[in-house]
């Protein structure tokens, strides 16, 4: 396998471009720092522990909020501490939830140890064992515009693979106060009544 | 003679009335969404959830995914509850720092195993420290011994839950919920 070139910063300034109401939530490690890196926003809530639960997040959000488009962005390391997540969310079908992994095949937050998808462990494959309804693997930011029109209209549940490359860029820190994020979350998320 | 039959048949009915208890409570607090793995404690609560319309039941592979369920239909505006055996519990220590960290309200209705009757002493090393591990994770903790104590009890627990953003977790004994050999 030819080592993995897209950029996993750029990729995701892309997927949250013109984001508008689209509610995203930020897994464990450097996910968060990926979306973080693209502006404070209050439709962001960031996981800084629980590793393995960011795609269950989403299902309890997508479920509450049928009437919004909820993107989970995580990677390979966390989704495969919560595999189970993603059987779970098969049965339920949410037709509003799409889960970016950005899949560097190392745990980049514990000085880049390989991870099982570094073996060959294959999440594609997963997902479309576990009912994903449009299952996508890419390695090429040319293809980002197309992934980002996924998480506002595709119908889901999408899954989105993304090889990219195994870096460790700066680290961007949002806020780690989780009551905070919440209830800010909560206020700018708010169902009309 | 008549007495005894009387209370016999309190217990029977009361036996089977503690889940329509629950599920009582689940649609007065507006409970919406209720994450569980399958098990026979359980078995009429979640039926009862899977026929209601208002609820959103949500059958998971491990109870670790519950924390996450809960946290994220907070985020959307929506109470969810979970159950699970006291096995279970344990499946969920590291999960459950999410619900501390951000405040999350979390109501945890647990069935016992290895503590009365139970076929099966496999059960007893988690059965045994299930309380303190939901204390030391930051639940209140509330035991529910008969049927008779089903309803005040969860009653309380949800208020306190869903009005306070607390953890609460209601160990329901083996003896009222089952798993007998």
């Amino acid at each position: 396998m030819t080592p993995a070139t897209l950029d996993r910063r750029e990729f995701v300034a892309q997927l949250l471009a013109d984001r508008g109401d689209l509610l995203v939530i930020g897994g464990l490690g450097s996910p968060t720092y990926d979306v973080a890196a693209c502006g404070e926003h209050a439709l962001n809530f960031y996981i800084w522990s629980a590793m393995g639960c960011a795609a269950m997040v989403g299902l309890g959000l997508a479920l509450a909020r049928p009437d919004r488009r909820v993107a989970v962005i995580t990677g390979d390391g966390e989704v495969l501490m919560g595999l189970g997540s993603l059987a779970t969310i098969g049965v339920k079908q949410p037709n509003n939830l799409a889960i970016v992994v950005l899949d560097n095949a190392h745990y980049g937050a514990t000085g880049m140890q390989p991870s099982h998808t570094n073996a060959g462990v294959d999440l594609v494959a997963v997902a479309q064992g576990c009912r994903f309804r449009q299952v996508v693997e890419l390695a090429d930011l040319a293809r980002a515009a197309e992934m980002r029109a996924l998480l506002h209209d595709g119908e889901g549940p999408v899954f989105i693979l993304a090889r990219v490359k195994a870096d460790d860029p700066p680290r961007v820190y949002p806020s780690l106060d989780g009551h905070a994020t919440k209830y800010r979350f909560m206020q700018a998320s708010v169902k009309p009544a | 003679m008549d007495g005894r039959t009387a209370t016999t048949a309190a217990h029977a009915h009361s036996d089977v009335a503690w889940p329509d208890r629950i599920h009582a409570h689940f649609k007065r607090v507006g409970v919406r969404q209720v994450g569980y793995v399958p098990d026979t404690g359980h078995s009429r609560l979640i039926k009862l959830c899977q026929a209601d319309p208002e609820i959103v039941d949500v059958v998971l592979t491990s109870e670790a995914e519950g924390a996450g369920l809960v946290a994220g239909a907070a985020l959307g505006g929506q109470r969810a509850a979970l159950l699970m055996q006291s096995s279970g519990v344990g499946n969920c220590i590291n999960m459950f720092s999410l619900l501390a960290n951000c405040r999350f309200p979390c109501l945890v209705l647990v069935t016992m195993r290895g503590e009365f009757a139970d076929f099966n002493p496999w059960q007893v090393p988690m059965g045994s420290i299930t309380e303190q591990v939901l204390k030391l994770c930051g639940f209140l903790t509330y035991r529910a011994e008969h049927a008779e104590d089903v309803d005040a009890i969860v009653g309380s627990g949800c208020d306190m839950a869903y009005d306070g953003n607390l953890r609460i977790a209601i160990l329901l004994a083996q003896r009222l919920a089952g798993h007998r050999r």
